[in-house]
């Protein structure tokens, strides 16, 4: 077994006859992952915390590198396996940045409303994990039927549940269904009442109110220090949302509000996500409602996009173009970017350089619950250590993209 | 998409008003102009290379002009060529809803920066990732240890002459 770094002195000095060091984790349930938090605690009391992180890392920015560009696109959904399309896109929108090309809106369109759909998956698996942490384990049943819902749409979509890859360079890999609309259409007209059977069954109860309120205190300077993005940030009172400040994708033609609290709490960090749950679905119909006409989601590269099927096996060029990207890549101009979105966690970005070649010289993913780590100790600082797994599940981590 | 500036003097003219540059290139108690080294205007992102030696004061000049959210850091390994190491800083400003990217080129004999934890502790565990993966010690870390491989591990994987698969 290798010897762990973080444990080396963490116990303050002086204090070697009171205080004790607890591992949580990575086994324990609560930490949802293969994080381990070593915990220095006087009696119940936490007095230090350290996020031990790497046992989960598997070098995947590595791997970006011996990858063609559209290669990398598979890669991108295993990183946080909860939220994959958002990640589908922000890669997408990377490379689309250093080739200079152009979306059609109706393709925009329609990655916000996966992408939305994405944020929903990601908030609801949030909302019955978190609970279950607490104490409500029925609530865990509920948010896994609405997204099991959200799957089949993806599996409609992409022919895949989990891992979509349904986001390529240039638009998305097929057309989606005929009745796809539709059935998001009656999913997201069925899911605000779901959302307040969630709300009836966690909003009052008493035990959830005491366990969260107060609970986690993070101070707005503090998030900004620490590097706290997404929901989190907006919970300590920080207006800043990426989709409305640095719209991508399109995102500037929806009107939808973005939550704020200043109680910088777990209880906050409920409150802001549940009602950015309906925006998105506000975000959603907006997008289904106003559709706009065009022959393509895709767009007018052929030496980019992979040709469709049908094309492929009648037309001589859309053949050669399709051999073509599969064996050798497409050519990036040299140059770097970073772009960055608003994921159901926070904050993601993806820096790509270029060396000029078919292959990325470097990928790196920027994944906002990192970051959020950070802020952990802060948070649990002071506390009972049952108060840890409350924060912890108040950040909404997902280990995939903690170590990458 | 705006036009691209590929040079410091275009940017200097062409971005005088942007709050960033016009920070960098004006001298202060902390910071003096000819520390500023190469900028571009690329693809609507703003990036300014600066000296090395001097990435701490430039990272507080760039906070006390607006930018006061650190994203992001990390390295890109340009071996064979030197200088080896590039470390690229995003920083992004609430107030202006922008990112810059600031650039230090360090080399592979003495791979070692200043830490900018004092300015930003959020960037404790990205230093700590680069550290780990490419090995290059930053000055003044609170804690320079492994973050992802284990302690034991030998070498550095996201260097350019770490094979991607196979044995050393």
């Amino acid at each position: 077994m290798t010897t762990r770094h973080i444990l080396e002195a963490p116990i303050a000095e002086g204090a070697h006859d009171q205080h004790m060091i607890v591992n949580m984790g990575p086994q324990h349930p609560a930490t949802h992952g293969v994080l381990r938090v070593v915990v220095e605690l006087d009696g119940e009391i936490i007095v230090r915390l350290y996020p031990d992180l790497g046992y989960l890392h598997t070098g995947i920015e590595k791997t970006c590198e011996a990858k063609f560009y559209h290669q990398v696109v598979p890669l991108t959904d295993r990183v946080n396996y909860l939220d994959p399309l958002s990640n589908n896109l922000c890669y997408s929108l990377a490379v689309e940045k250093l080739l200079g090309l152009e979306i059609p809106a109706k393709g925009q369109y329609l990655r916000v409303i996966l992408a939305e759909l994405s944020r929903l998956n990601s908030h609801l698996i949030w909302l019955g994990t978190h609970a279950m942490d607490i104490v409500a384990l029925t609530i865990f049943l509920y948010t896994f039927r609405e997204r099991e819902d959200i799957l089949r749409l993806f599996e409609a979509v992409a022919g895949q549940r989990m891992m979509t890859s349904y986001i390529r360079i240039g638009g998305v890999s097929m057309e989606p269904p005929i009745d796809f609309f539709e059935r998001v259409d009656q999913f997201i007209t069925r899911l605000p009442e779901s959302i307040q059977e969630y709300e009836n069954l966690l909003t009052g109860n008493p035990i959830f109110r005491n366990r969260l309120k107060g609970v986690g205190y993070l101070s707005a300077a503090n998030a900004v220090a620490l590097g706290v993005t997404g929901p989190p940030l907006r919970a300590s009172g920080v207006d800043f949302a990426v989709r409305r400040d640095i719209p991508y994708s399109g995102y500037e033609k929806f009107q939808f509000k973005v939550p704020t609290s200043n109680d910088c709490d777990c209880w906050a960090r409920y409150e802001v996500r549940l009602i950015e749950m309906y925006e998105s679905i506000k975000i959603i119909r907006q997008a289904l409602d106003g559709m706009p006409e065009g022959a393509s989601y895709t767009a007018d590269a052929p030496k980019i996009v992979l040709p469709e099927r049908e094309k492929m096996k009648t037309q001589m060029e859309a053949l050669i173009h399709h051999f073509k990207i599969v064996t050798e890549g497409f050519a990036v101009p040299a140059g770097e970017v970073y772009q960055d979105i608003e994921a159901g966690h926070g904050q993601t970005g993806y820096y790509v350089v270029s060396d000029g070649t078919a292959k990325p010289y470097r990928v790196h993913m920027r994944y906002p619950s990192f970051a959020t780590l950070q802020a952990l100790n802060t948070m649990c600082a002071g506390r009972m250590i049952a108060d840890a797994v409350a924060v912890i599940g108040s950040i909404d981590i997902v280990l995939g993209e903690i170590d990458r | 998409m705006k036009e691209a500036l590929l040079d410091k003097a275009a940017v200097v003219n062409g971005l005088a008003e942007h709050p960033a540059v016009k920070a960098l290139t004006t001298a202060s108690d902390e910071w003096k102009p000819e520390w500023f080294v190469d900028a571009k205007y690329d693809r609507n992102e703003l990036t300014v290379t600066v000296e090395a030696s001097r990435i701490r004061a430039a990272a507080r000049t760039v906070q006390a002009a607006g930018y006061n959210f650190f994203e992001d850091m990390t390295a890109v390994d340009w071996f064979p060529s030197e200088p080896r190491f590039q470390l690229s800083y995003h920083i992004l400003s609430h107030q202006y809803k922008e990112h810059i990217r600031l650039r230090a080129f360090v080399a592979e004999a003495d791979a070692r920066i200043d830490s900018i934890v004092p300015v930003w502790p959020s960037a404790n565990f990205y230093e700590l990732e680069v550290f780990d993966l490419f090995g290059i010690q930053f000055n003044d870390h609170p804690n320079m240890v492994r973050i992802m491989m284990p302690e034991e591990f030998e070498g550095h994987p996201l260097r350019k002459d770490y094979p991607v698969e196979g044995y050393r």
